[in-house]
């Protein structure tokens, strides 16, 4: 295979592939949230544009395509515009580390089925998360509204205090897997020893962690309604607001293939290597797990927005630097000293 | 990882860069009035240390450098940290972030 | 035709300076900011060039996920949006220009007069487990005390920006 092709070409392919797909389930994911939305508040939701309303986020984006674009007269217009496409590129860019199935053998060479194949994978998943506050923060800022601004403050406060606890609690998974390499750490989860199991309260920090990075319920603050306004989007509008609502929902997709790389085995199909399937077929299982344990992350993440209320500002800190920060460091602690025994 | 391409460009570009990227902050901390800017100058200077540190460890085939970026990174942090908090208690007494209207020894 | 490799460094050097020139230049306080994240952004990149991946990871997590946040967090505090800096020339910019080209001049004749030590790179090297290995071994010590000195670091800085 030729250079160009090998590092080039086909990397392409594989970004344009994950990244459609990834498009496409954010609309369907902000179909199934306002469906589940609708179920459980007792009313039926968006059911009129297409079967069931699934072409109603279709209908949305072309809605905002034709909105007026506003920008408010003192903002900072170029930070103001600056600052969605500093959210999408991030939401965006955080999935190129995650490893979808085994390699594929296909015409004589081997296809991994991950854009970018880094021995540092983690920590360049952490990096993007400490990243995702940039948006925000500018957003509030560049908006010149006293809404925006407690918006973005709260919300790089609130992003800063969870990256913390969610590092520590990765740190557990590094420790039991020895490794900074996402596809190894699938690979070591094969069978039953998926990291839930070994990390269980590490799998909470981290799944709430998620929750808080991602702005949504219970921890969203940042655009509390009741108090807020939009929060840091408030006066965003038309496309703008769409890239927005673009990287809340790519940010909730990415943060499921985060939670299940790291602690749900991943792609990982319990004993499914054993059956003896040809390769090809095994990794399109594999595939087809890796969507379905994603589906199932992500409507818990609709469920929960749905059905627990929002924390107050002061309980929030409360519970990232005094309850999660503690815990997260008493299981490395523990991780730390089961793996040395067992070693 | 595996790298494609060969290191081919030579230590000289990467220490004029990191020279270059000195001699900016090194101006930014004396024309800039205001302190978060001069900041920013100090964060560009340490990071042009870095920058000569690690091309000094990877064309030396040594990870020691690297180390010692990693020693000037936490410094950095914590520089920031405290830095930032000394900032926001000079603006909350004084108003101002200027440096050359901090000019008092106490108030 | 030069290699991949020029290319790259010439591109990202580029970037790194004129977006370093806006830092120290610039009128709005926020643009600087800006620019110092595309300038960090541009010197991870070097890092990846020079095989560094692990210290290019870290430097996005720490310079532009940390450290530039609390920089922005403090330019949130302290400037209004429609403030911009009057006053951006000062009675000592001339001696300061010459400062900095004396700078300038001095080290790039030390670059110019010493012979550096090369060693040929080492091919498919992983960084990670080296510097993890040289910190809890010959550096043990140094990086204790460089988490003491966060802690520290951290508890101060609580204690100057609380509220008296």
């Amino acid at each position: 295979m030729p250079a160009a092709v090998q590092y080039i070409i086909i990397p392409l392919v594989k970004v344009v592939l994950i990244q459609i797909t990834l498009l496409i389930g954010v609309a369907l994911t902000v179909w199934l949230e306002r469906r589940t939305a609708g179920f459980i508040q007792d009313r039926y939701g968006p059911n009129r544009v297409g079967p069931f309303g699934l072409l109603q986020p279709v209908a949305d984006v072309v809605k905002l395509f034709m909105k007026e674009d506003i920008v408010p007269e003192k903002a900072n217009k170029f930070i103001h515009s600056l600052a969605p496409a500093i959210s999408v590129t991030i939401a965006l860019s955080t999935i190129a580390v995650i490893p979808f199935a085994d390699p594929i053998q296909l015409f004589g060479s081997e296809f991994k089925l991950q854009i970018a194949d880094v021995n540092i994978g983690i920590l360049y998943i952490l990096a993007m998360v400490s990243l995702g506050v940039y948006g925000v923060t500018l957003s509030g800022w560049a908006s010149n509204n006293k809404y925006s601004l407690l918006g973005g403050l709260r919300s790089s406060a609130q992003m800063i205090s969870y990256e913390l606890s969610m590092g520590v609690a990765v740190l557990g998974i590094i420790l039991v897997n020895g490794t900074f390499e996402l596809d190894t750490i699938v690979q070591n989860q094969a069978g039953w020893k998926w990291n839930i199991i070994l990390q269980p309260v590490g799998f909470l920090i981290f799944l709430t962690a998620a929750f808080a990075e991602t702005n949504r319920t219970p921890f969203d603050l940042p655009e509390a309604e009741q108090e807020l306004v939009g929060g840091y989007h408030t006066e965003y509008s038309s496309l703008k607001f769409a890239l927005f609502f673009l990287s809340e929902y790519a940010n909730v997709i990415v943060s499921a293939c985060v939670i299940t790389t790291l602690y749900l085995g991943g792609y990982q199909f319990p004993y499914l290597q054993t059956f003896g399937l040809s390769p090809v077929l095994v990794s399109i299982l594999q595939i087809i797990t890796f969507l379905i344990k994603i589906f199932i992350i992500v409507f818990f993440f609709i469920w929960i927005r749905w059905t627990v209320p929002r924390f107050r500002y002061d309980q929030l800190m409360v519970l990232g630097w005094k309850v999660m920060l503690p815990l997260a460091l008493a299981n490395l602690t523990i991780t730390a000293i089961i793996v040395t025994l067992l070693k | 990882m595996i790298f494609i391409f060969s290191n081919m460009v030579s230590l000289d570009y990467f220490l004029t860069l990191s020279i270059i990227l000195f001699s900016i902050g090194v101006i930014g901390v004396l024309i800039r009035r205001n302190a978060i800017i001069i900041f920013m100058s100090i964060e560009l200077m340490l990071n042009s240390v870095n920058l000569s540190l690690i091309s000094f460890s990877s064309f030396m085939g040594d990870s020691q450098g690297q180390i010692l970026v990693f020693f000037v990174m936490a410094v950095a942090a914590a520089e920031a940290a405290v830095g930032l908090a000394i900032i926001i208690a000079l603006f909350r007494n004084k108003e101002t972030i200027n440096i050359d209207e901090i000019n008092i020894l106490k108030w | 035709m030069p290699d991949i490799n020029t290319i790259l460094f010439y591109i990202f050097a580029f970037l790194i300076v004129s977006f370093s020139f806006i830092v120290v230049f610039a009128k709005n306080i926020i643009y600087s900011a800006v620019s110092l994240f595309v300038t960090l952004f541009g010197t991870a990149a070097l890092y990846i060039l020079l095989r560094a991946d692990f210290l290019a990871i870290t430097q996005v997590m720490v310079y532009i996920g940390g450290i530039l946040i609390l920089l922005i967090f403090g330019i949130m505090m302290t400037t209004r949006i429609t403030d911009s800096e009057i006053k951006t020339t000062n009675l000592s910019s001339v001696p300061a220009v010459f400062v900095s080209a004396g700078v300038f001049v001095i080290l790039i004749i030390v670059l110019l007069t010493t012979k550096w030590n090369i060693n040929p790179p080492v091919e498919n090297d992983v960084t990670v487990n080296r510097i993890g290995n040289l910190l809890l071994t010959t550096y043990l010590l140094p990086f204790e005390i460089a988490s003491v000195v966060l802690l520290i670091a951290l508890m101060g800085a609580a204690m100057y920006a609380r509220k008296k």
